[in-house]
């Protein structure tokens, strides 16, 4: 019986943490590799689901379908807030903590836009493949796996992979990730540190339109859940190592697995604080400090 | 012979798998000028961190005055007598000249100064330093030679018995070097003990009474500064051969 | 004439109080103390956030969580026993203050953008702890019976005829009041002290700071207790002045971001900072709450915090100073 419900929570862990990647990837792209901390990345993703939840309830699209015509709405949403963030942060080489409370400003803004604009009741999709769910018995015990999560997992997995392959084996995923490192190269190659990180920066920001579909498949949407979200994607990025993609798959699946499993055992009003508590771990735990490395940013 | 003022152990300090400094030994001696110099990346900067407190060696001991080092925080052994500055300026930005130098007074002098004693002391280290026009300046319009020279007030206001200077010297002209020297020189005369971290050789020979040369966390030699230039050992980590 | 020179805020402070003790006793419309108690209570947890974010530069995305251990401190002691408002009060502080303590400890490894996470993260997990905490009525709230006839040290505080106040917002008004010049003052004299030289410091530069003889840890520590602490002494009067607390309004983003916004707004450099934004965004907040809608209010809050990180960094202080200057 344990061991039954174990399971079942191992496997939903397995494609909730599929479902963390896709919508961490972003923040692994933007804090990790482009140092921007977009702390409202997950209410744009929010705002993602809240465009495909009107397109489908108003137009009958597909939600999968609403989330790819969003993605480059969101990608010029995102070259505008890096240029505006660039234009006064960054050039500036204003404290980091500045930007920080712009972003924090923006998530506000977005959140409150989103209140009024839809109000704050939770709202779903209905699409064919969230229904129903996948059942069989093995080793005498009974497991279940709802279709919604899977074709979650299965779109995300797709997403993430690709992003992992766009970053690691294209000439300008090689190049977002030496802005990190080493901004002189770059320009002595005759490239635009500044304009890589603006595409790379909007390329984060454009999952939010398949990641924000996968968000309204998965769960009920309201304007203020991305907050609840924060504490899954930091603790997932800095968990994976701030700019790995792979190690952010990784520590995605670690997470759903914990919170999974917390949830079956405990109840799912404990699931915020495994994620959070996870985060707080991870960050007194990260080799770094004032005594220590100078990665104080 | 005068005592050993700062006696450092066997100093191991590895930064994951990579080791930043392996069992460097040295004995500075009270009122000494002594030299520390190694290529880009050697571990001088390491082994400074180690002897301020800023990182902790992984092994070795560092004795100052007597007592081991051992645990103390930065600012423990700032009172003990031991201050530095940093390669690269950090100064109080938000702060001007004259208030950076009452952050050091304040904390490290016996409670009980007023401030106007403060500002007064602040304010006759400036002149030592000839920047008292300055005093009253925000950091933001310094040039390189009054941050360098901003970074040293901040620390004689310490007033410690060993001083770590950094590369206090780096990027500046003929005659500003000339300038710092002499303001070391004279901190040395009125009874300071000086470490000088510095890749200007021309200064380094000039003031050291001894010098030490590390390569790769490893102590290559350590003698009279006309010896060191000719160490053949000294001419291979600098000349890469 | 120049001991009152010398002494120009303490008796600024005093005015203040009178002033308030006054205006309760004139028998004003109750709502006036109810929007001047929320401008006041933004005062104070401005206050208390800039002490830690304006003078040591680490910025508390957690007030909420701070805010809600004091309200909730006062909500356990109600169904605990029969404890005054004071005690609450004393309580919420203690507790607050501990939770502050640890976030100091946090400050030891973690900097920057990671401890504002950090902060943020710790204000979810105290907010989940409470939802799953029946005893304090868990996510369905509580509500709160403000006690009959309350006396203080034998005094009849609230009472229509005989008391001191004659109504119940016009007690919490005055002790809102109180409390929040109590933390203008000790904010004033943290920043006017050696502790404040020594959070500036740290705040322009942690490690030279350390190098310079500073006790960064030290000075850390207490200014985190003191800057919670003082959050939690506001959160525990909310419950009496709201008569129903849930954890979606004890833990509410919106105090994260109003004491964020408020220093930001008015200036962080300063005492007066803090005072200026909360009266500024406060009173347009009540006012835009009761005219236009609570949304829009929010929206208000939202653009005015960015307008000024992009055009008046220094906030509205800053911006005043230097154009004085020129
Ligand atoms: N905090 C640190 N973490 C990891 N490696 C470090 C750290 N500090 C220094 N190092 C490494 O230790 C070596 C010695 O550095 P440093 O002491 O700064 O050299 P120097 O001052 O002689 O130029 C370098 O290879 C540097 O990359
Ligand atoms: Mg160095």
């Amino acid at each position: 019986m344990i061991a039954e419900l174990f399971v079942n929570a191992l496997i939903s862990g397995l494609l909730l943490g599929g479902f963390y990647a896709a919508i961490s990837i972003g923040l692994s792209i933007s804090f990790g590799l482009l140092d921007t901390v977009n702390i409202a990345h997950p209410t744009f993703l929010v705002l993602g689901a809240f465009l495909a939840y009107i397109l489908n309830s108003e137009a009958g699209m597909d939600p999968l379908l609403a989330g790819v015509l969003m993605t480059p709405l969101f990608f010029l949403l995102g070259l505008f807030i890096y240029s505006v963030y660039y234009q006064f942060f960054e050039k500036t080489s204003a404290e980091a903590l500045r930007g920080l409370a712009f972003f924090f400003g923006i998530l506000f803004i977005t959140e409150v836009v989103m209140i009024m604009a839809f109000g704050v009741d939770h709202r779903m999709v209905s699409a064919p493949y969230a229904n129903g769910s996948l059942g069989g018995s093995i080793l005498g015990m009974e497991l279940s796996v709802p279709y919604r999560m899977l074709s979650v997992f299965v779109v995300a997995s797709i997403m993430t992979l690709g992003l992992h392959l766009f970053f690691s084996r294209t000439f300008f995923g090689r190049a977002s990730r030496a802005v990190h490192q080493d901004m002189l190269a770059l320009s002595l190659m005759g490239v635009d540190p500044i304009r890589v990180k603006r595409i790379a920066f909007a390329i984060a920001l454009a999952t939010c339109g398949v990641g924000g579909a996968l968000m309204i498949i998965m769960i009920p949407i309201e304007p203020a859940v991305g907050r609840l979200y924060i504490g899954n994607v930091f603790a997932i990025v800095v968990l994976g190592g701030l700019g790995s993609i792979s190690g952010t798959l990784i520590a995605a699946v670690l997470l759903g697995v914990a919170e999974s499993v917390v949830s079956t055992f405990l109840g799912p009003s404990w699931s915020p604080a495994v994620s959070f508590g996870i985060l707080l771990g991870v960050l007194a735990l990260k080799p770094s400090g004032m005594f220590g490395v100078g990665d104080t940013r | 012979m005068s005592e050993v003022l700062l006696n450092i152990e066997n100093v191991t300090k590895t930064f994951g798998g990579f080791t930043a400094l392996s069992k460097v030994s040295a004995a500075v001696k009270k009122g000494e000028r002594f030299g520390l110099i190694g290529p880009n990346g050697s571990g001088k900067t390491t082994l400074i961190n180690c002897i301020s407190g800023m990182l902790q060696n992984n092994g070795g001991s560092i004795i100052f005055d007597g007592k081991d080092l051992k645990g103390l925080q930065p600012h423990q052994r700032t009172k003990r007598g031991i201050a530095r500055t940093f390669q690269i300026p950090r100064p109080f930005h938000s702060m001007t000249v004259i208030q950076n130098l009452q952050i050091p007074l304040e904390f490290v002098s016996s409670s009980g100064t007023s401030q106007k004693n403060i500002s007064e002391e602040a304010m006759s280290i400036l002149e030592v330093m000839s920047m008292e026009d300055k005093a009253h300046h925000e950091t933001s319009g310094l040039t390189q030679i009054e941050l360098r020279k901003l970074e040293l007030a901040r620390a004689i206001a310490v007033k410690p018995k060993l001083l770590v200077s950094d590369e206090a010297m780096a990027g500046l002209t003929g005659n500003e070097v000339d300038e710092v020297l002499e303001i070391l020189v004279k901190l040395n005369e009125d009874g300071m003990t000086i470490i000088m971290i510095e890749h200007i050789m021309r200064a380094v020979m000039q003031f050291s009474h001894r010098i030490i040369c590390l390569d790769a966390g490893q102590k290559i030699a350590d003698g009279l500064p006309e010896v060191i230039v000719k160490d053949p050992a000294v001419e291979r980590a600098y000349l890469g051969v | 004439m120049s001991l009152m020179r010398q002494y120009k805020f303490e008796i600024g402070c005093l005015v203040a109080l009178v002033l308030a003790f006054t205006m309760t006793q004139m028998g004003l419309n109750r709502f006036v103390f109810f929007a001047g108690f929320a401008v006041l209570q933004y005062a104070m947890i401005a206050t208390a956030w800039n002490i830690l974010g304006g003078y040591a530069g680490y910025i508390n995305f957690g007030t909420a969580g701070f805010l809600g251990i004091g309200s909730y401190t006062a909500i356990a002691l109600i169904n605990y026993s029969d404890a005054s408002i004071v005690e609450q009060i004393i309580a919420g502080g203690v507790v607050a203050g501990l939770l502050g303590l640890g976030i100091g400890y946090f400050t030891l490894r973690l900097k920057g953008v990671y401890f504002a996470i950090a902060t943020l993260a710790l204000a979810i997990v105290v907010e989940t702890i409470v939802n799953n905490w029946d005893f304090v009525g868990g996510a369905a709230g509580v509500s709160i019976l403000p006690a009959r006839n309350p006396e203080l040290l034998g005094v009849l505080v609230v009472h229509k005829k005989l008391g001191v106040f004659s109504n119940y917002k016009e007690f919490l008004f005055f002790l809102m009041a109180a409390l929040t010049i109590m933390s203008v003052w000790i904010a004033r004299t943290i920043e006017k002290g050696k502790l404040g030289r020594g959070l500036n410091a740290i705040k322009d530069n942690e490690e030279a700071a350390e190098c310079m003889g500073v006790p960064t840890l030290k000075l850390k520590l207490i200014t985190t207790t003191i800057s919670g602490g003082l959050m939690g002494m506001a959160g525990a009067v909310f419950p009496s002045y709201l008569t129903f607390v849930d954890p979606p309004t004890a833990f509410n983003l919106e105090f994260a971001v109003n004491s964020l916004a408020m220093p930001m707004i008015g200036g962080t450099f300063t005492w007066l900072g803090p005072i200026l934004g909360a009266v500024l965004l406060g009173t347009v907040q009540q006012v835009a709450i009761v005219t236009i809608s609570s949304e829009l209010n929010l929206l208000i809050l939202g653009l005015l915090l960015v307008i000024f990180v992009i055009a008046a960094p220094h906030g509205f202080l800053g911006w005043f100073m230097k154009k004085n200057k020129r």
